[in-house]
């Protein structure tokens, strides 16, 4: 007999799931002419009927975002804003099982990481820039920093809530009024959030949620009314926000893609480096702008690692989203479990070797293994291109020189990893690395006080910390 | 991983010891505590918890090691041992009763013919500052009384000075000592602090040649912990695959509640693997865990919690 865990499932009960939902206007739901379904990507089936905005109603929240900011959240002193973010931010601890299920509904990440990871940041996100609107003049911007106006926001589905948290927060403590777009596949956490704003008689206006697919994102961006665009997505789409921008007086930041390169030297704790190798790119399916997607492993540690790292990998826990076991859940959609497949498949027509842990997966819902790529070269697809899912490729280097190289060897340039036992060569990495955020022996950690974002086609601006109130600021 | 294939000859030369010890791949400490942490939050209910909590039970090493102990309280934790619920039988037993040397005698008589171990500490636990002659005695008295498992104490004050072929030897000599009795060394990890000693003294032990690698003596503070046993689990996994040859690990003290013992079996599970999760490559050492384990092996078999009163006190 060997210790099986016993199905452990999360309850769906807490969460009050209505068959359909509108969008979030001037504080209060209202219907649209067209919308779409949102499934759970782990079972296909329907969760609710979402509406889809259209060009009008991008029109109308825009104008309730303007009259909010020049009638009341922009008069209102930093102080009185505070108040509400830190009611929000309250607001979401005392909710978080019911976000942390929903999330995990709509999205397909394990309960595991929204539970742990994703709603605690979102609050910690909340508490961190309300304790800013009070203290801007201090924050190195100028004595008197002003608002922008109305931002509108887009952001992604990897992350769904923690994403709006990133940009809501340090938009609304400078003083800004958003009109926010969710993911088409995973809105159903915003329009929780806009719940809760209601609840936390945020004035009406000074968040705008607006559900929808490209078309709605595009008629946002390139609405005439707004002062801000702030894209967090794929660098494709990053692109053609930029090109509608230029030449307005919108201000801009995107976090877009990369492909990061996790470092591992042969005098590494390798115990931890495998775990920072798993965490770096099975943590929430590879779905991860900073996902450390290339591993450079020291030549002379190599194959050490790579059987550490296996046996590992086989103990990962692939399966139902809501078991509070399941360490790796369901791919966000059928769209990208397309692309992960092509992308796989090419690493091996291209000539690397495909590796997974023998793993059972579901029969209904969209599942990827987590995998690795050995005799990866350079040239190879799944090196350059992101993958956006449970996806390693491994290559070698022989000198620090070489890693440095190999890992800037990319159009990308959002994070690194550095695994050794040197404090003076984590240094002199970090120093040489393009890339904007480093880790030393850990990965994918993340905290509301540091700043965030990429260098080349990663994007610009930082989102997070001080730094992260410039983007909100004139 | 090292090569141990230098090592063989090599077992007197205190610069290989020490050049074995420190090649050795490092402990990042920040690391392996949240990787403890995050096993931790795995939810074994059920069928899964069943399972364990019985499984426990028959690795407890049920032990009573106090300046007080008498043949009366000795007897009275051997009966315990034996019958762990008398209300239930099929409560399993437990692995085996852990005493001070001179009380063997007593635990050995009172376990006749229940296939229980008598565990001795010995080596002058818990400090193990005595002359090595002294040591050996405590063992060699140890087990002609009939233990069937000694458990040591290494010198940390050498380890720490920085003589690890000191105590290399004095491992050597008690189990040259010991012959066919299981040899637990304790490394007290309390007293050596970083996760880097922890992983040296694991692999010392072994090599020396220790059956099962054990945390602590529950004298010190702290005890067991997650992240040392994670870290003395990944110690008995890469030994196992350098030298073939498989060591136990027993973490003691300050392990209470199921809770506590199931996080440290899913770590075992997670960790070193299924072929540990015996009683014969894994104990808990501990005392009051005991009660705790019936207490909700109970509330699992009827539904209700029985009040501290149903269950004896030894």
């Amino acid at each position: 007999m060997s210790f099986e865990y016993a199905p452990a499932p999360e309850s769906r009960d807490i969460v009050d799931l209505k068959p359909s939902y509108g969008l979030f206007v001037d504080g209060e739901f209202v219907e649209a002419k067209n919308s779409f379904k949102t499934i759970d990507p782990a079972t296909e089936e329907t969760l609710a009927e979402v509406a889809e905005a259209g060009a009008d109603d991008v029109d109308r929240a825009v104008a309730a975002a303007r009259r909010a900011y020049d009638t009341v959240w922009g008069p209102m002193p930093g102080a009185e804003r505070a108040k509400y973010l830190f009611r929000i931010a309250r607001l979401i601890q005392e909710r978080s099982r019911e976000l942390a299920v929903l999330e995990s509904l709509d999205n397909g990440k394990p309960i595991r990481e929204s539970r742990d990871v994703d709603l605690p940041l979102v609050a910690a996100h909340f508490f961190y820039y309300a304790g800013w609107a009070d203290k801007l003049p201090y924050a190195g911007f100028g004595p008197a920093p002003r608002p922008l106006g109305v931002a509108g926001q887009v952001i992604p589905w990897n992350f769904p809530l923690l994403m709006l948290a990133w940009k809501i927060a340090p938009a609304l403590a400078c003083g800004n009024t958003v009109v926010l777009k969710p993911a088409e596949t995973t809105p159903l956490t915003a329009l929780a959030f806009a719940e809760i704003c209601a609840q936390a008689e945020l004035p009406p206006g000074v968040v705008n949620i607006l559900t929808g697919a490209g078309e709605t994102g595009r008629a946002l961006v390139e609405h005439p009314g707004i002062d801000k665009v702030a894209f967090t997505g794929s660098t494709e789409v990053g692109r053609l926000i930029a090109r509608s921008v230029a030449g307005t007086d919108k201000r801009l930041t995107l976090e877009l893609g990369g492909k990061a390169a996790n470092i591992v030297f042969d005098d590494a704790p390798l115990d931890q480096a495998v775990e920072g190798i798993v965490n770096g790119i099975f943590f929430n399916q590879g779905h991860v702008c900073c996902a450390g997607s290339r591993l450079l492993a020291q030549e002379s540690v190599a194959e050490e690692l790579l059987d550490r790292l296996k046996a590992r990998m086989a103990t990962l826990r692939v399966g139902d989203p809501l078991d509070k076991n399941t360490d790796v859940g369901a791919i966000n959609s059928a769209a990208q479990l397309a692309k992960i497949r092509e992308l796989s498949d090419s690493g091996e027509a291209e000539g690397a070797t495909r590796w997974s842990p023998p793993c059972e997966l579901p029969e209904r819902g969209f599942w990827f293994a987590p995998t690795v790529f050995t005799g990866v070269a350079a040239s190879h697809r799944i090196a350059r291109e992101e993958i956006f899912g449970p996806v390693l490729s491994v290559l070698t280097f022989r000198t620090p020189a070489e890693a440095v190289e190999k890992a800037n060897n990319t159009p990308y340039g959002l994070s690194a990893g550095i695994w050794t036992d040197k404090g003076s060569r984590i240094l002199w990495m970090a120093e040489r690395l393009r890339a904007g955020v480093v880790w030393a022996n850990t990965f994918n950690k993340f905290d509301p006080a540091s700043p965030f974002g990429g260098y080349k086609e990663s994007g610009f601006g930082r989102e997070g910390g001080r730094h992260g109130l410039e983007a909100y600021l004139r | 991983m090292p090569d141990l294939s230098t090592f063989a000859d090599a077992a007197a030369a205190p610069a290989e010891l020490r050049g074995l010890l420190r090649g050795l791949p490092p402990v990042d400490q920040v690391g392996a505590e949240e990787r403890a942490a995050r096993l931790a939050t795995r939810s074994i209910k059920k069928s899964a918890k069943a399972y364990a909590i019985d499984l426990a039970i028959s690795m407890v090493d049920l032990t009573t090691l106090e300046g007080a102990d008498t043949p009366g309280k000795v007897r009275a934790l051997c009966a315990k041992a034996a019958h762990p619920d008398p209300a239930d039988a099929s409560v399993p037993k437990v692995a085996a009763v852990c005493v001070y040397s001179d009380l063997v005698g007593e635990a050995v008589r009172a376990l006749d013919g229940t296939g229980i171990g008598v565990a001795s500490v010995a080596t002058a636990f818990p400090s193990g500052r005595a002359p090595l002659d002294a040591k050996l005695a405590d063992t060699r008295r140890a087990i002609d009384d009939g233990a069937s498992e000694i458990d040591m104490v290494i010198d940390r004050g050498a380890f720490l000075a920085g003589d690890h072929q000191k105590v290399f030897d004095e491992i050597v000599a008690v189990k040259a000592e010991c012959g066919d009795v299981h040899l637990k060394v304790i490394l007290e990890t309390g007293e050596l602090v970083t996760y880097d000693n922890v992983r040296r003294a694991s692999w010392l032990a072994m090599l020396a040649g220790a059956d099962f690698i054990k945390t602590s003596t529950g004298k010190v503070s702290p005890a067991a912990t997650l992240p040392v046993t994670l870290v003395m689990l990944e110690a008995v996994r890469d030994f196992r695959a350098a030298t073939g040859r498989q060591v136990g690990v027993k973490p003691a003290g300050g392990i209470r509640t199921t809770k506590d013992a199931i996080k440290y079996l899913v770590l075992v599970n997670e960790t070193a693997g299924p072929d540990w999760l015996t009683p014969e490559w894994f104990r808990l050492g501990a005392s009051s865990l005991l009660n705790d384990l019936l207490m909700q092996r109970r509330k699992l078999t009827t539904g209700v919690y029985g009040g501290p009163d149903y269950f004896t006190m030894d």
